[in-house]
């Protein structure tokens, strides 16, 4: 039986596509076969982000409608050989996905897998609803800044009420994940702190990724941040996830990182 | 730490500014979503009462639901203008 994590935040932009390919990787490469569904049926990205675009022949809506099978539609990732992607139709429309569509292509994929990660759109619509329905855990990807604050509590009361466990009286298991931080900014004042989100949020901190140029090359090339295991963001992620699996990593890059002497003369 | 700096220090950090917003609006939108159905219209028909009596805001009733354990308690609160004795 495979577990089923939704990695969602209602505000779009913050990082749940990033966070998505990344986590899915990265279990991959600690030996849990792994597949990672784009629910963003529409506006498909999850397939650029892993890298794989080019390979999509069919998707999660032919699989739905029975148009093709698991095996001609999960496409195998380029580096690791326990890592699946399940991308999302470019051409219908989100109402394609129906509670007992979803439901049939989760439970042929849990045979197989031992943990299936959604990636949610933004919004807190059809689309957003499907991602997070089946789910058992949840990863709430925020930014330090209100709006996206704001969503991730609005989306952690849907979690809590309109998904499967929540009707059956039973709780999603949530995480935070703080993305895009700044510790610098966060030390003049200028950034909510870890603590001002967590006491707000008031659900258990899984990570804080920095903000880091890492994350705009992984996207440009199509490799997932963590396969660049020198830059902060990939270490970040990594860390995450064996906190996941039950690893006690202590919080690294919350701090801002005091310039060595030769950097302050040589610059970098 | 120039004179300037000790004028700066007077002003609150935006963070802190952020959360204190965040705070009152979380707390109001979590009434709205997971509270009752009546609420809103709760808050709407004390205002009118409390107007018939005094000229009120819309901004100066409040109104919070709180649980714990088994009860709930709701919690209202009215700003009046100030007196004019």
């Amino acid at each position: 039986m495979a577990k089923i994590i939704v990695v969602t935040s209602g505000k779009g932009g913050v990082g749940k596509t990033t966070t998505s390919a990344a986590f899915a990787s990265a279990l991959a490469l600690k030996g849990h076969k792994t597949v990672v569904i784009d629910f963003d049926v529409g506006l498909r990205n999850l397939d650029l982000v892993m890298g794989c675009e080019r390979r999509v022949v069919y998707d999660f809506v032919n699989l739905i409608q029975g148009e093709s099978t698991l095996g001609q539609t999960l496409i195998k990732d380029k580096k690791l050989d326990n890592l699946y992607v399940l991308p999302a139709s470019q051409t219908r429309d989100k109402d394609a996905l129906s509670h007992e569509g979803v439901e049939k292509v989760l439970n042929e994929l849990s045979e197989s897998f031992d943990y299936i990660v959604c990636d949610s759109p933004a919004g807190i619509e059809h689309g957003a609803q499907m991602a997070l329905y089946f789910a058992e855990e949840a990863i709430i990807v925020t930014n330090p800044e209100v709006s996206s604050v704001r969503d991730s509590d609005r989306i952690i009361g849907i979690l809590q009420s309109k998904s499967r466990l929540a009707e059956q009286g039973k709780a999603v298991k949530e995480h935070l994940l703080l993305t895009r931080y700044n510790p610098e900014r966060v030390e003049r004042g200028e950034m909510l702190s870890v603590q001002d989100v967590e006491e707000i949020l008031a659900i258990p901190l899984l990570g804080v990724i920095p903000e880091s140029e890492a994350v705009l090359k992984a996207s440009n090339q199509g490799v997932p941040v963590v396969h660049d295991s020198e830059s902060d963001a990939g270490q970040a992620y990594d860390d995450a996830v064996s906190r996941y699996l039950g690893e006690d990593r202590p919080h690294r890059f919350l701090e801002k990182q005091k310039k060595s002497f030769l950097k302050r003369v040589f610059g970098g | 730490m120039s004179l300037m700096d000790i004028f700066r220090k007077e002003q609150k950090s935006s963070a802190s500014v952020a959360k204190e917003r965040l705070r009152v609006l979380v707390a109001h939108d979590r009434l709205r979503h997971n509270g009752p159905d009546y609420l809103p219209q709760l808050e709407r028909d004390i205002l009118e009462v409390i107007r018939k009596y005094v000229e009120i805001g819309e901004d100066d009733v409040s109104v919070q639901l709180d649980n714990q354990g088994q009860t709930s308690i709701l919690e209202l609160n009215v700003t009046l203008p100030d007196r004019k004795d």
